[in-house]
């Protein structure tokens, strides 16, 4: 594997949201340890295409580069994953790279997943508390839902599970995985779970959990591990329950 | 006085900035968080080990005073003493706050919270939520400001950067300049108060710990505008650090905490599997040289120990720059559950599962326990006045600073856990400040004439038009490099004047190349590069401070490790002595009672504290830091000689 010389990425570009896109490709010289990030910061200090034409460097979202922040997302050789634990050595020759399919570009590899945060208000996922001031101990949780919550907790909301599903369009309303997961975060939480019924009136209705097609690839794509189908189902069975509540209560 | 809703602009979506949009909602203010990316992205994520609070869990005796002693001991006694106690004594209240908003922290048995321990303490008063701590602090006060947003109290300016502060005629920020990073278009937004929440400044080495985005440039912004930049030169080298070709990932002090011992082959050069390296040929260094702390003394002594190792004495694991960080005489399941997120990260990285085999690790720019200037109001008796609008603010009025972009709470080094806990704790002890300077001002921005902003808006938007014709030989981001190259090469763990001398010169000759930039990306759409190159202007100028203080300040205290002024403490001293000395000297008392080489050694000590025990002031005038000193509160403990052996 040490062996490579060099390492050619081929680019998905793209200049503005409704430009037609391209492809160009780079040629960056091989190092010990590199990832897609290290490579795409050689291109910003010598952006010139394997052809040897100066061009633009790539625009593409990152920042913590040890996969906490779920910024860098893109689609790497057909997956989507982060860019920052792609490493080099582990990859097949050339590497492509592509923006995210499933929400809007807005330059090369940058796309606007405002979606998901928007989402995020939709399903009320938060605690609900009466205020900052101190008012003693939270409730007590025992660790072992302590440890179901935190590892739903890790959602970075960095979209692979979106990207990945068949359901989720850029023209439809399709909540998806990462949002169904964390009504299931804040239903198992003591105070969080006083907003039970508003989280799952919230994904009962159009986009819901009931257009999810099972295809399970979700939890494939994950870059973190987290169970979304075991959300996904319980969220179901959730609502099953609120729906046969809402019959006898109305 | 303002009669309408205040306004306030906070200008960063981490910890800091996050815990201050809550409380100033709760406050009734309006808020505008601006963010380069989505409020999640931030580098508190980052943070992994936990947060410091003296609850006394598991009853060793524990105490808000020792946990100040503590911070104040760990910072080599550069911190302003009123506002590290309040700090320390708010702290148990925060932790149940964040256990309250749903914070997944690790639990004991009964279903409480769980701590550990953390470098330069004795006590287990670090709680956490495995190894992303900060990561779920960071989610779970976004979802309290996603809240408020919710309720119509918050605008998110995602996507947007901040290029400087709006000043009006009589010196007060009235607003702030932002550039929106798709539209690429520069304006204002009118506020009572801009709090800088922005973060550390680990890019100025380029290759740290840090995100991305912790260029420091909005700090050094307002150094820029005439803002004071405190103890600039004190930066955190952490110990322990995976390698890699664009960042050292951190591997969190908790792995220490949780057990993880430090050590090298005995025999330089062993090329052994370190498996096979039997206990008493593997040399645990710290262990060895501080028995009472072990492996978690605190972060500058530990980085001092790595590099006398593999530099001095050349015995880093396979001739580099390395030593392990072993864990696996701990069992897997315990490692995944209180350490898995930090374990699976060096496994991604490196191939190698920490779990099965001791990590490779060395030491990394991780923390500026430098930055703004920010003030503070102590009452009569002492303590801190929570309503006093001093409080945090910067030397201009109107602009506030809050977590790493501050400067005043972890003195010369920080001990691990704190900086959680100094951000959230000057987001939400700041809200009050910010609300009476806005009660108190006899002009609102709305009566500020609007040729101010104006004006402010035209000044960036030509210095960009500037900057995207800059059509030179340099290309931004190599030049960066370098820069990071000048500052490794000169200041970090281990200091010398004609080092640091070069390094000014170097720093001055990056400055030179600066102006032979080229704007390498013509796109008018999302343009990150005029941006950049502006960052890349003011981590020059932060790089002037942080060397130029470390080249004045001729001692050794904390991370500024300069072996020429090291005092040379006799081994068989006890700081206690030392307060011995004080009282015996006060009151007139003979003083020659102490062992061979000690009362040399206090005088030393105490000569030296009258000197150099000042914060570094930093103010930018012709074109240069002008470097000034200020006298520290010392009001609570007296400053005595740091020990952990």
């Amino acid at each position: 594997m040490n062996a490579r010389k060099s390492v050619r990425l081929t680019v998905k570009r793209q200049s503005a949201p409704a430009a037609e896109p391209y492809w160009e490709s780079f040629d960056i010289p091989w190092k010990p340890r590199a990832n897609i990030i290290s490579c795409l910061q050689d291109i910003q200090c010598r952006p010139v295409t394997a052809e040897g034409k100066d061009v633009n460097p790539i625009a593409w979202d990152c920042n913590c580069l040890e996969e906490v922040c779920g910024s860098c997302t893109m689609v790497i050789n057909g997956k989507v994953r982060q860019a920052c634990t792609a490493l080099i050595d582990q990859l097949e020759l050339p590497i492509y790279l592509e923006p995210m399919t499933k929400f809007p570009t807005q330059r090369d590899l940058q796309v606007d997943r405002s979606r998901i945060f928007e989402n995020l208000k939709k399903v009320k996922a938060w605690v609900p508390i009466d205020g900052s001031h101190d008012q003693g101990e939270g409730p007590v949780i025992s660790d072992q839902t302590r440890a179901q919550r935190y590892v739903l907790s890790e959602c970075m909301s960095c979209g692979c599970c979106l990207e990945a599903c068949p359901q989720f369009s850029l023209d439809n309303k399709f909540m998806g995985a990462a949002t169904f997961s964390q009504v299931r975060l804040f239903n198992l939480h003591p105070t969080g779970a006083m907003h039970t019924e508003e989280r799952l009136e919230a994904v009962m209705g159009e986009g819901g959990i009931t257009d999810c097609g099972n295809a399970q690839v979700c939890v494939e794509v994950c870059p973190k591990n987290i169970p979304l189908t075991e959300s996904i189902a319980d969220i179901g069975r959730q609502t099953t329950l609120q729906t046969i509540k809402n019959i006898f209560q109305k | 006085m303002v009669q309408r809703r205040k306004k306030v602009i906070i200008i960063g979506g981490g910890l800091a900035g996050l815990s201050a949009a809550m409380k100033l909602c709760e406050r009734n203010a309006d808020v505008v968080i601006v963010s380069f990316q989505n409020l999640k992205r931030s580098h508190s994520v980052c943070a992994q080990g936990g947060i410091n609070a003296a609850v006394d869990a598991k009853n060793e005796g524990d105490t808000p005073e020792k946990h100040f002693y503590d911070t104040i001991k760990g910072g080599d006694f550069l911190a302003h003493q009123p506002l590290v106690r309040d700090m320390c004594h708010q702290a148990p209240a925060i932790i149940h706050l964040l256990d309250r908003i749903g914070v997944a922290f690790n639990r004991n048995e009964e279903g409480r919270l769980a701590f550990r321990r953390f470098g330069g303490t004795l006590y287990s008063r670090t709680a956490f939520a495995g190894a992303t701590t900060g990561q779920q602090l960071v989610y779970s006060l976004d979802e309290q400001v996603r809240r408020y947003e919710h309720d119509g109290m918050v605008e998110r300016l995602e996507w947007h950067e901040y290029l400087s502060a709006v000043i009006d005629d009589q010196g007060v920020c009235r607003g702030a300049v932002l550039q929106d990073l798709r539209t690429n278009k520069i304006f204002t937004v009118k506020g009572d108060v801009v709090i800088l929440a922005t973060g550390g400044p680990g890019q100025v080495y380029v290759r740290s710990t840090n995100s991305v985005v912790n260029t420091g440039a909005a700090a050094t912004t307002a150094y820029l505008q005439g803002a004071k930049y405190g103890n600039g030169e004190f930066i955190q080298i952490h110990p322990t650090a995976i390698p890699g070709q664009d960042k050292l990932r951190l591997m969190s002090e908790s792995a220490r905490g949780e057990g993880g011992r430090v050590w090298v082959p005995r025999k330089a050069g062993d090329t052994r599997n370190p498996l096979k390296i039997p206990e008493a040929e593997r040399y645990y260094f710290l262990e060895e040289n501080y028995p009472l702390y072990g492996n978690l003394v605190p972060r500058d002594v530990a980085s001092r120990e790595i590099y006398e190792i593999v530099y001095n004495k050349s015995m880093g694991v396979g001739g580099e720059p390395m030593v392990y960080l072993d864990l696996t005489h701990k069992s897997e399941e315990y490692l995944q559950d209180r350490l898995g997120g930090i374990l699976d990260i060096y496994r991604k990285f490196t191939g190698d599962d920490p779990k099965k085999i001791p990590m490779r690790i060395f030491p990394a720019v991780h923390y500026s326990m430098g930055g703004l200037w920010t003030d503070y109001e102590r009452d009569s008796a002492g303590f801190i006045d929570h309503g006093s609008p001093r409080n945090q603010s910067t030397s201009i009025p109107g602009l506030y600073a809050a977590g790493e972009a501050d400067y005043q709470y972890h003195g010369a080094n920080r001990l691990g856990a704190n900086s959680l806990l100094s951000c959230i704790y000057t987001g939400l002890m700041m809200s009050r400040a910010v609300i009476n300077f806005s009660d108190n001002l006899n002009k609102s921005y709305e009566d500020v004439p609007s040729t101010v902003f104006e004006q402010a808006e035209s000044q960036w938007v030509s210095r960009f038009k500037e900057i995207k014709q800059m059509d030179g030989s340099e290309n931004p981001y190599q030049l960066h490099k370098d820069l990071g190259d000048v500052m490794m090469a000169g200041a970090l763990i281990v200091r010398d004047n004609s080092t640091l001398e070069k390094t000014v010169a170097s720093v001055k000759d990056i400055e030179t190349r600066f102006k032979d930039v080229k704007c390498v990306d013509t796109n008018n759409w999302a343009n990150p590069v005029p941006s950049f190159i502006n960052q890349l202007h003011c981590m020059i100028e932060l790089s002037k401070i942080i060397t130029k203080g470390a080249l004045l300040r001729d001692e050794f205290r904390g991370a500024h490790y300069k072996p020429e002024f090291d005092l040379q403490q006799p081994k068989n001293f006890d700081p206690y002595e030392y307060i011995d000395y004080l009282e015996r000297k006060k009151n007139g008392e003979e003083v020659s009672i102490y062992p061979e080489g000690h009362l040399e050694y206090m005088e030393r000590f105490e000569a030296n504290n009258k000197k150099w025990l000042k914060s570094t002031i930093a103010e930018y005038k012709d074109n240069e830091p002008a470097i000034s000193y200020e006298d520290i509160d010392t009001s609570i403990l007296t400053p005595r000689p740091r020990k952990y052996d």
